[in-house]
C-alpha cells in the first residue's frame, strides 16, 4: 500500500487494497468506510441498493457508473444530507449512520458538490476561512469579543493564504468567489474542504465543466491529499481521468454496486460495459448519449492498451 | 403662502425623533435576518408588539419595574422566535415567511379581542405605563418638568429628550453589536448561511442552531424597537399591522439591506421625507395649490409621493444607500 505522485504525471498506484476477489463489496485490508445494505427510495424508483461497500482508506477510489446511478444519493446519504430508509455504516470504526451532516463533517468527513457551492457574496479567503474547524470566534457569545479569537482568526488566514498560493487562488483572495470562474471555484470549493483538515474527502464530479486548462492542476490536487495521508473518494465520468489517478474503482448502476477492481482490471469487466450499455445494448448506436459513447471509447481505448502491454 | 422654515423644520425634527429611532432598531433587526442571514421574517410587526405589550403589561398589571418591564418584552420575543423558528428552520425558506407573517397577525389579533380586555385593553390600546420610565429621567437633576431645553428645530422637555437620548442609545448599542458580530467568525457562518446553507452544514457549522440565533437576536432587536416606539405614545394594536413589517422592509432596502448603519440612515431619511411630504401636501391644499384634492386624499398622497421617492432610489441604487454596488453585480 505505497502512496506518492509519481516524478512525471504517471502517479503511483496503491496497490494490494482488498483481500480476495475483486468483486462487488469486496473486503479491504484497511477500509475507511464500511457499509451495509444501504437502501434509498424515490417514490417507486430505489435510487440506492447497495448491500455491501468498503472504501479503503490512504486510497483514491473512484465512483463511476452511467447518470442516474446513484452516485451522488449515495454520497448524500453517506454524508448525511439525506437518510435512507435501510442502512448502517461506520467512519473509522464509529457507527455514523443517522447523524446530521454538519457532525459528519467534524468526524473529519468533508464533501464537495456536483453544483458547486461556492459561497458567492463572501470573499475567496472568507470562503477559506470559513471551512476551519472548531473555531471559538463562531459562538455567539465569544464573537463579540475579539481578543478571544484573533490570534486563532491569524493562524487560519495564515493556513488559508498558504491552502490559496498551492492552488492559486492567492491573487484573488479579496474577490467575491462569485466572480470566479467555474474551474476557478471548484479549485475553491476543494481547497475550503481541506481547510477543515479531513481525513476522508469526497469529491462529486470535481471536474465536471472545468476548463481543460485546469483540469491537470485538479489531478494533481487530488493526488496530493492521497500524498498527504488523506482518502479521496470521487465521483468521474471522464475515464481518463479514472484510470490516471484512481487506485480502486467502485461501479454502480440502477442503484447497486456491479463491479470493483483496480481501473485496469475493471473497464475489461463485462459487467461495467452492460452497465454502461444498459437495455441499450440492441439499439442503435447513434442513440446513445455521449457520456455513453464516451464511455465506450474508452474502454475501448483501455482494452487497446492492454492488448499493447 | 406655504412656511417652507416650519416644513423644514418638521421634517427636521424627524431625524432624531423616537419613532425614527424605533424604526431604526427594528428595520436592523431585520437586516440581520434578512440581509444578513438570508431568513424571510415577514413577522417584525409581531415582534414589536411582543416588545410593546411586554413592557407595558408587565408594568401596569403585575407593577413591575422599568428593568423587569424590558425583560418581560425581551423574553416574549424570545419564545416568540422560537415557536417560530423550532418547526419551519428546518425546511426550505418560504417557510417561515409564511408562519410569521400569519404569526404576526394572530398576536395582533389576541391584543384586539375583547377576551383579553383587563389585561390588554382590546382595541384601545394601553397607557399610563410610563412613570417608571419617567422616573428614571437624569435631566430631572438639572431641569425642571416643563422646561424647554434644546435649540433650533430641536426644542423639547425633558421627558422628550429622555426618550430621544435613550433610543438613540439602545439603537447606538445595537448598531455596534451587530458591527461587532459581523466582523466575527460568528458573522462569516451566518453570511455563508445566506449563501448557501448546505455548503456550510458540509464544514461542519450546526446551520439551524445558527439560523435560530439569528431569528433571536433580530427579534429582541424588533421587541426593543417595540419599546422605544411606545414611549412617546400609547399602545395600540392596530399600530402592528403587516404594512409596518413592509415600511421596515423599505427602509432597509433603502439603507442597504446587508449593512449596519443603512437601516439606521434609511429611517431618518424615510422620517424625513415622510414628515416633509405630508406638511407640504397639507400645506400645498389648504393655499389652494391642489384644488383637485381633499384633505383626506391629500393625506394618502404622501405615502404615494414616499413610494416614488424609494422607487428612484431603488432603481438608481438598488444596493440602498450603503450597500456595496459590486455585491449587487452577482445577485443575478
Ligand atoms: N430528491 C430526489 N427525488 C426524486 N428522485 C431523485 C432524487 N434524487 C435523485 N433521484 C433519482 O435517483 C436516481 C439516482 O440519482 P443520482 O444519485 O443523482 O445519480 P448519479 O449521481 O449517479 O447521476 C435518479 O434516477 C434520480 O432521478
Ligand atoms: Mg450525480
Amino acid at each position: 500500500m505505497s502512496s506518492s505522485a509519481g516524478a512525471q504525471g504517471a502517479p503511483i498506484k496503491s496497490t494490494g487494497l482488498h483481500i480476495g476477489e475483486p468483486a462487488p463489496g469486496v473486503k479491504k485490508v484497511d477500509p475507511i468506510i464500511v457499509a451495509d445494505n444501504i437502501t434509498r427510495t424515490f417514490g417507486g424508483l430505489t435510487a440506492v441498493q447497495v448491500e455491501h461497500l468498503e472504501i479503503p482508506r490512504g486510497a483514491i477510489t473512484a465512483l463511476i457508473g452511467p447518470n442516474g446511478a446513484g452516485k451522488t444519493t449515495l454520497f448524500n446519504l453517506l454524508t448525511g444530507f439525506d437518510k435512507p430508509d435501510t442502512g448502517e455504516w461506520t467512519f473509522d470504526g464509529q457507527g455514523i449512520s443517522g447523524i446530521p451532516a454538519f457532525k459528519v463533517a467534524r468526524k473529519g468527513q468533508v464533501r464537495t458538490f456536483q453544483l458547486t457551492k461556492a459561497l458567492g457574496l463572501l470573499t475567496v479567503l472568507d470562503n477559506m476561512k470559513l471551512g476551519a474547524k472548531g473555531q471559538s470566534g463562531e459562538s455567539l457569545a465569544r464573537a463579540l469579543f475579539p481578543w478571544f479569537w484573533r490570534k486563532e482568526e491569524q493562524a487560519i488566514e495564515e493556513r488559508a493564504i498558504e491552502l490559496l498560493t498551492r492552488f492559486k487562488l492567492d491573487a484573488k483572495k479579496d474577490d467575491y468567489a462569485a466572480s470566479l470562474s467555474g474551474g476557478q471555484r471548484k479549485l475553491l470549493e476543494m481547497a475550503r474542504a481541506l481547510m477543515s483538515e479531513p481525513s476522508l474527502v469526497m469529491l462529486d464530479e470535481p471536474m465536471a465543466g472545468v476548463n481543460p486548462a485546469l483540469t491537470q492542476s485538479l489531478l494533481d490536487h487530488i493526488l496530493d491529499l492521497k500524498t498527504q495521508g488523506m482518502t479521496v473518494l470521487f465521483v468521474e465520468h471522464d475515464m481518463h481521468m479514472v484510470r490516471h489517478i484512481a487506485d480502486w474503482v467502485v461501479v454502480m448502476a440502477e442503484g447497486r454496486v456491479v463491479a470493483e477492481g483496480d481501473p485496469h482490471e475493471v473497464m475489461a469487466n463485462p459487467a461495467v460495459i452492460d452497465a454502461y450499455l444498459g437495455s441499450h445494448h440492441d439499439e442503435d448506436l447513434g442513440n446513445l448519449d455521449t457520456g455513453v459513447m464516451t464511455a465506450i471509447k474508452e474502454l475501448a481505448d483501455d482494452d487497446a492498451d492492454e492488448r499493447k502491454e | 403662502m406655504i412656511d417652507w422654515i416650519l416644513l423644514f423644520s418638521n421634517a427636521a425634527q424627524e431625524i432624531i425623533s423616537p419613532t425614527t429611532a424605533a424604526y431604526a432598531l427594528a428595520a436592523l433587526g431585520l437586516a440581520i435576518h434578512f440581509g444578513f442571514t438570508g431568513l424571510l421574517n415577514f413577522g417584525q410587526a409581531g415582534f414589536m408588539m411582543l416588545g410593546a405589550y411586554g413592557f407595558a403589561i408587565a408594568t401596569l398589571t403585575f407593577d413591575w419595574p422599568v428593568w423587569a418591564a424590558i425583560l418581560t418584552g425581551v423574553v416574549a420575543s424570545i419564545v416568540f422566535a422560537l415557536i417560530l423558528g423550532i418547526p419551519t428552520l428546518r425546511l426550505r425558506a418560504d417557510y417561515l415567511a409564511i408562519v410569521t407573517i400569519a404569526a404576526a397577525e394572530i398576536v395582533r389579533l389576541l391584543f384586539t379581542t375583547n377576551t383579553f380586555e383587563p389585561v390588554t385593553g382590546s382595541a384601545n390600546g394601553l397607557q399610563g405605563y410610563k412613570g417608571g420610565f419617567e422616573a428614571l429621567n437624569p435631566l430631572l437633576l438639572f431641569f425642571g418638568e416643563n422646561d424647554l431645553i434644546g435649540f433650533g428645530p430641536w426644542v423639547y422637555n425633558p421627558y422628550d429628550w429622555w426618550v430621544r437620548i435613550f433610543g438613540w442609545s439602545l439603537v447606538a448599542l445595537a448598531a455596534f453589536i451587530t458591527w461587532r458580530l459581523f466582523k466575527s467568525p460568528w458573522g462569516r457562518v451566518i453570511k455563508g448561511i445566506r449563501e448557501d446553507e448546505d455548503a456550510v452544514r458540509a464544514l461542519g457549522k450546526n446551520v439551524y442552531f445558527y439560523k435560530m440565533q439569528s431569528l433571536v437576536i433580530g427579534g429582541v432587536f424588533g421587541a426593543l424597537a417595540g419599546m422605544i416606539f411606545i414611549l412617546p405614545r400609547a399602545v395600540v394594536p392596530s399600530n402592528y399591522q403587516t404594512s409596518l413589517t413592509f415600511f421596515i422592509y423599505a427602509i432597509l432596502l433603502l439603507g442597504g439591506a446587508a449593512t449596519v448603519f443603512g437601516p439606521i440612515i434609511g429611517s431618518v431619511i424615510f422620517w424625513v421625507l415622510l414628515s416633509f411630504f405630508s406638511g407640504f401636501i397639507a400645506r400645498a391644499v389648504e393655499v389652494g395649490w391642489l384644488p383637485f384634492l381633499s384633505n383626506v386624499q391629500a393625506g394618502q398622497l404622501r405615502f404615494i409621493l414616499v413610494g416614488v421617492a424609494i422607487m428612484l432610489i431603488v432603481i438608481y441604487r438598488p444596493q440602498g444607500i450603503f450597500g456595496n454596488r459590486k455585491e449587487l453585480a452577482f445577485v443575478k
